[in-house]
Formats: C-alpha cells, sequence, structure tokens
C-alpha cells in the first residue's frame, strides 16, 4: 500500500521522567511513587484527547481526591495530607509533568481551600475543611474580575447585609471550574473603597444566584473550564465570612503568596516535560547523517534548557522551604513564578523549535505545551505584577 | 465475613523476563518485581465484598523474603492484614508442593471465603485453585467475572470462550477471578502510610508442619528440561498496493489464521 504521509521517523513514546529528587522523609517517598503510578496510569493517557476535546476530566479529579492528593498541604486533624510545600509542590510538578489542567485543578483548588484553612474561624475549619479537603469536591476562587485583574483591590463585587445574610452582585471573570466547582470563593466590597472595604465569603456552588456564564475559548488548558461568573443577588449565610470584615485583601494576598508556588512548580513540571521530550527526540531524529543532538546548535539549546529548568525547579523549592519553616516567603515566590514560568515559556518554545515542522503540528504534545505556558505567565498575578511585589520588596528592605 | 486473598510476587510481565541458568527455575531477578496483576483484582473484590457484607481481608503470600515490598503494596490498598510463607526449602516448588503449602497456611487462618487471580503471569498454570479446594475438601469456582455472596451461598459468573456459565457453591469456597470482573482501585497517601503499620504475620515450613522434603525443586512434579529465547521478531510483511491490496491483505490474514 502507499503511504500517504511520512513522519520523522522518531517516535517519542513514554519518555520518563528522569529528575533526582531530595525527598524529607520515607512518607514522601512514598507520596511520589503513588503520585508517579497514578498520574503515569491515568493522566498521560488522557491528557491530549481530553485537550483535544476541550472535556473537563471530572472523575480523574475524583481519582486523584480518593488517593488523598487534593488536600496534601493541609493539617491532618482537619482531613490534609499533613505535608510540607516542599513535598505537595513535588507532587504538583509531577502531575504537570503529565497533564498541566490536572496539576492546575490541584493547585487551584488547593488556593480556594487557603482561606478557610489559614484565616477561618476553629469553628468553620471543623465544619468546611473535612469536606473540601475529603477529595469529593473542588472549589474556585473568585477575585479578577472584567474590568480589574492585576488591580485586585479595586474590584466592584459588592456584598451588602441583610439579616443573616449577605447579599453579592457583580461579575467575576476568569474564574477556573466556573460551572464545575462545588464552592466558591468569593472576594467582593462590604466597605470603603480600596484594599481595605474587601471582604471574602465562601459560598456553595448551588445557590440560584451563582450564574456562571459561556466557558472562554483560551489558548492552551483547553480541558479546564474557565468562565465569568455573575453573582445576581446571590444569599450568602453571614457565617460564610471569612475572617471579619475588612480584611479579605490580606486573605487574598496571602494565598497567592502560596497559588504562586503552586504556578512555579506546575511551570516546573511542564518545563521537564518539554525538556524531555526534545532530548528524545533530538537524540533519534537524523540530519546530515546523524542525530541533530550532536550539532552544537541544538545541544547547546538543550544544554541551556536543562540548566534553566534545574534553577527554576531550585528556586522554587528553596521559596517553599522558608514558607515550611516559618518564614517570610512572599519575595521568594514571586521569584518562583516569575523565574519558573519564563522559564517553562521559553523551554516550551525551544522545544518546538527543535522539533522543527513536527514540533508545529498536533501529532506531537510539544506545541500545545507551548499553548499551555502562557497561561502560567499570567495567572496569580502577570509577571509583571510579580516583578513589582520583587522591587517592592527590594525597595522596603 | 472472613476473606483471604493469594497474592503472589512475579517478575513484571511488561518486561523481558527468563529463565535462570543454573536451575532452570524463573528468574525472579530478571525483571522488576511487582504484584501478579489479576491478584489486584481479587483483592478489589474482596475489599468491595468486605465494604458490602462487613469483615476482614486477609492476604496470603508464599515467596522470598523481598515478597514483603508486594504484601506491603498489596495492604496499602486497604486490606487488614497479612500472613508470608517464606522459607529457603520452598525455592522451584511446583504447583502442588504449593497448593500444599497454602492449604496448611489457610488451615490456620478462620475464613469464610478465599480470593485469587486465575492466573499468575510467571506460571500461568491456573491450576491452584482447584488443587487447594481439593486438598481442603471446599469448593472452587473458578474463572469469575462476577461474584455474589449471599449468606453462605456463593455465586459466580464464570467467564468462557462463548460467553458465561453461572455456578453457585456453598461457603466455604475458593474464588478466582479474571481482569473483567473489576477495575482495582489505587492505593490512597493514608493507606500507604496505614499499610506500614498492619500486621504481617510470618510462617516458616516447620510452622506450618510441612517437611521440605516435600517442596522445593529438588522435590517437584515438574520440571523443566530445556529452554531457549523465543526466536527475534521477523521483518513485517509489506503489502504493495497494486489494485489488488485489499484481496492481498485478506490472504495474508486468512494465513496467519487472524480471519
Ligand atoms: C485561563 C485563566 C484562568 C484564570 N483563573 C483565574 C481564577 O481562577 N481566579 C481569578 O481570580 N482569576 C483568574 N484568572 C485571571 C488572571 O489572574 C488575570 O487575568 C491576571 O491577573 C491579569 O489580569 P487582567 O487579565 O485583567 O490583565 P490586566 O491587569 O489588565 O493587565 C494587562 C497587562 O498590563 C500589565 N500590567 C498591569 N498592571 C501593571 C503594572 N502595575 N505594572 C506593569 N504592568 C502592568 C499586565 O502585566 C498585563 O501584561 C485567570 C486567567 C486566565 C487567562
Amino acid at each position: 500500500m502507499t503511504c500517504a504521509r511520512v513522519d520523522s521517523g522518531v517516535e517519542v513514546m513514554g519518555h520518563m521522567m528522569k529528575v533526582e529528587r531530595f525527598l524529607p522523609s520515607e512518607e514522601a517517598e512514598a507520596l511520589l511513587g503513588l503520585t508517579r503510578e497514578i498520574a503515569d496510569g491515568e493522566l498521560a493517557p488522557r491528557a491530549s484527547d481530553f485537550e483535544a476535546r476541550g472535556e473537563f476530566p471530572r472523575e480523574v479529579l475524583r481519582t486523584l481526591g480518593q488517593a488523598g492528593l487534593l488536600g496534601l498541604p493541609y493539617p491532618e486533624e482537619h482531613g490534609g495530607g499533613g505535608q510540607p510545600y516542599e513535598v505537595y509542590l513535588q507532587v504538583l510538578e509531577e502531575l504537570a509533568y503529565r497533564w498541566l489542567t490536572m496539576a492546575e485543578a490541584v493547585s487551584v483548588h488547593g488556593l480556594a481551600c487557603y482561606p478557610v484553612a489559614a484565616f477561618g474561624s476553629d469553628e468553620q475549619r471543623k465544619r468546611f475543611l473535612p469536606e473540601f479537603l475529603g477529595g469529593e469536591l473542588l472549589g474556585a476562587y473568585c477575585l479578577s474580575e472584567p474590568q480589574g485583574g492585576s488591580d485586585a483591590a479595586s474590584l466592584a463585587a459588592k456584598a451588602v447585609k441583610d439579616g443573616d445574610e449577605y447579599v453579592v452582585d457583580g461579575v467575576k471573570a476568569w474564574i477556573t471550574h466556573a460551572g464545575v466547582a462545588d464552592f466558591y470563593n468569593i472576594f467582593c466590597r462590604t466597605g470603603v473603597p480600596g484594599p481595605k472595604g474587601i471582604s471574602c465569603l465562601v459560598a456553595d456552588a448551588d445557590n440560584p444566584g451563582i450564574q456562571p456564564q459561556r466557558r472562554e475559548r483560551t489558548m492552551g488548558l483547553t480541558g479546564s473550564p474557565v468562565a465569568q461568573i455573575v453573582f445576581d443577588g446571590a444569599r450568602v449565610p453571614a457565617d460564610r465570612l471569612v475572617g471579619g470584615e475588612g480584611i479579605g485583601f490580606t486573605i487574598a494576598m496571602s494565598a497567592l503568596d502560596s497559588g504562586r508556588l503552586g504556578i512555579a512548580a506546575c511551570a516546573v513540571g511542564l518545563s521537564q516535560a518539554a525538556l524531555d521530550y526534545a532530548v528524545s527526540y533530538a537524540k533519534d531524529r537524523d540530519q546530515f547523517g546523524q542525530p541533530i543532538i550532536g550539532f552544537q546548535g541544538v545541544g547547546f539549546m538543550l544544554a541551556d534548557m536543562a540548566t534553566k529548568v534545574s534553577a527554576a525547579r531550585a528556586t522554587t523549592l528553596a521559596a517553599a522551604r522558608l514558607r515550611d519553616a516559618g518564614r517570610p516567603y512572599s519575595m521568594q515566590a514571586a521569584q518562583a513564578k516569575l523565574f519558573a514560568t519564563d522559564t517553562a515559556m521559553q523551554v516550551a518554545t525551544d522545544a518546538v523549535q527543535i522539533l522543527g515542522g513536527y514540533g508545529y503540528v498536533a501529532d506531537h504534545p510539544v506545541e500545545r505545551w507551548m499553548r499551555e505556558a502562557k497561561l502560567l505567565q499570567i495567572v496569580e498575578g502577570t509577571n509583571q505584577i510579580q516583578r513589582m511585589v520583587i522591587s517592592r520588596n527590594l525597595a522596603r528592605g | 465475613m472472613k476473606i483471604v486473598v493469594l497474592v503472589k510476587q512475579v517478575p513484571d510481565s511488561g518486561e523481558e523476563r527468563t529463565l535462570r541458568a543454573d536451575d532452570k527455575t524463573v528468574d525472579r531477578d530478571a525483571a522488576t518485581k511487582r504484584m501478579n496483576e489479576l491478584d489486584e483484582h481479587a483483592i478489589e473484590e474482596a475489599l468491595k465484598l468486605a465494604e458490602a457484607n462487613g469483615g476482614e481481608v486477609t492476604l496470603l503470600t508464599m515467596g522470598p523474603g523481598d515478597a514483603t515490598d508486594t504484601i506491603r503494596k498489596a495492604l496499602s490498598m486497604g486490606p487488614d492484614k497479612a500472613v508470608h510463607v517464606s522459607d529457603d526449602a520452598l525455592h522451584g516448588s511446583c504447583a502442588i508442593a504449593t497448593s500444599k503449602v497454602l492449604a496448611a497456611a489457610l488451615g490456620k487462618l478462620e475464613w469464610d471465603l478465599v480470593l485469587c487471580g486465575a492466573e499468575s503471569t510467571d506460571g500461568g498454570v491456573q491450576a491452584l485453585p482447584h488443587m487447594l479446594a481439593e486438598r481442603l475438601g471446599v469448593g472452587a469456582v473458578t474463572g469469575a467475572r462476577k461474584v455474589t455472596v449471599e449468606g453462605a451461598t456463593v455465586t459466580v459468573e464464570r467467564q468462557t470462550d462463548e460467553g458465561y456459565e453461572v455456578l453457585q457453591t456453598e461457603g466455604p469456597a475458593i474464588v478466582s477471578v479474571w481482569d473483567t470482573i473489576n477495575e482495582p482501585r489505587y492505593p490512597s497517601f493514608k493507606l500507604i502510610m496505614a499499610a506500614k503499620k498492619k500486621p504481617v504475620e510470618s510462617f516458616a515450613l516447620a510452622d506450618l508442619g510441612v517437611s521440605a522434603d516435600e517442596v522445593g525443586l529438588a522435590n517437584a512434579t515438574s520440571q523443566v528440561l530445556e529452554f531457549a529465547p523465543k526466536p527475534p521478531r521477523q521483518a513485517g510483511v509489506k503489502i504493495t498496493d497494486e489494485g489488488e491490496g485489499g484481496a492481498k491483505l485478506v490472504e495474508y490474514l486468512a494465513s496467519e489464521k487472524f480471519v
């Protein structure tokens, strides 16, 4: 039979993540082993299909939840995994290596659990955390608005107290898990303009006043649903106010310090995947009678990619260790997010270059990774905002 | 309801496996060691039955010292405890001797049901459940794709080439399962940690009242006389389509009895 199409002749199948990890405990080793087993068995085989169809893998996420991966950095007494950030981030990295949408989902869920875990009353923690961390429920974090993402303190959605309820009106934008989440953190204005008038409410999704809109048509992470949410007189019980009126902005920024580390870890996983793929390909692809990795132009590119990925991982884990030790880590988290996500963009772009024409088509995952990497430079504070955080810290110090 | 699940550590069937040059037994170090795949399905079924009816799940394995890795892994799916039969004299035991040892171990345990995989990927004998049933004087219903337990009655759908047969026996009984029966669960992080603390009881041959001259390679009822590596893969057949490519394809498939 005549072949309609001749491929590069290089098959890059099941390339393995070759990362040497120094984990702090036997428990962490076991956790990473479990993560790899599930990620290889359930995530890797599905990623490209689900992304192509734009389908959110809710059931796969449930499998991660049942394995205990949706509450790792939270205390065991509330149903979490009691893991240090250093370990949790390496789990995220392994997930992102196979499927960024899933790693981002775990990270966003972790972010959505943060306000109650860190600022909630004892009563709220006891009441909500076992369910939030139990693996069945999925959370979303509603801070950004159509007219303001970077300038979050200018948010306009408002909540007005009416008896023992708040009535929420406004529009949130770009909400990951809109329409599939079981609970929403809502940052809304209860007082004066600016950061001091903002509060945080945690609401159940089955509220007629919470109305997710049409899904955005995103450039990457097409499996992950993102949409605006209209709050139309949504009534939220007043005992769902987290940490008191007026401290919502403090909560949001504190949550983002942690969340940024999650995004950095996602970026490291994605970069490692792109690097490993490009290396395998460059070893097998012959031009001018030899593997292209032997050409300095390609080999040095790979060397730079590998160096940046290692540096991104080290920076991310160093910031995590500060957090685990209870020290300030806000600037280091911003640095990790900035460096790791810029690295992901660069490495994914270079991986496409190394595959040449084959990198530009959907038969290989590198073009998808390149589209996915872009998001990481935008969410949880654009990389311009990270530089702002870092330079302000420098100015203050 | 008390359930015992038989679990075996085998060389990974996805890797290149071989026999040992010296005594022609399975080379257990040639490939990554893992739990026999079908045993995961047996454990899953046991856990489901115990969850539905209340009860306890115990693992039973016969294997070298390093089979503890497989035991821990299996425990992390959720069973309560494990029994490990290990003795240097067991090396090279045939299926009949293995059934003698496992029957002796089962004699020391309390159970209503024994579950196991329909075969192991290294031995592939498929006879162990029947041998055990014979020795223990209980019913064996094998090759199940579905198991239900009502009171003492055990009903299985036994998978056949054409479809399935429904078999029934009164417990205690031995049931072997195929992979069509269920989708095994992953361990959870908490269960992995808990598994490290679950009791694993060890038995040597002497504890079971089996003597060393009844088991092992020297007393095996079957023996590997000779073995050869499988021939290297042949180059594929290429059919060039010059108008009758379809017919040629069918001809080839028919000659290989694929159609
Ligand atoms: C797929 C996706 C998922 C998301 N998920 C969520 C979510 O779950 N929850 C949520 O709350 N938000 C979410 N976001 C929103 C995201 O956090 C914002 O898009 C981001 O913070 C940027 O806000 P913006 O889009 O309004 O851009 P703008 O703030 O308008 O920024 C536009 C440009 O101006 C630059 N800029 C702005 N201010 C400055 C400054 N001071 N100095 C220098 N440059 C500046 C920015 O860096 C950017 O390049 C998501 C976004 C996307 C695309």
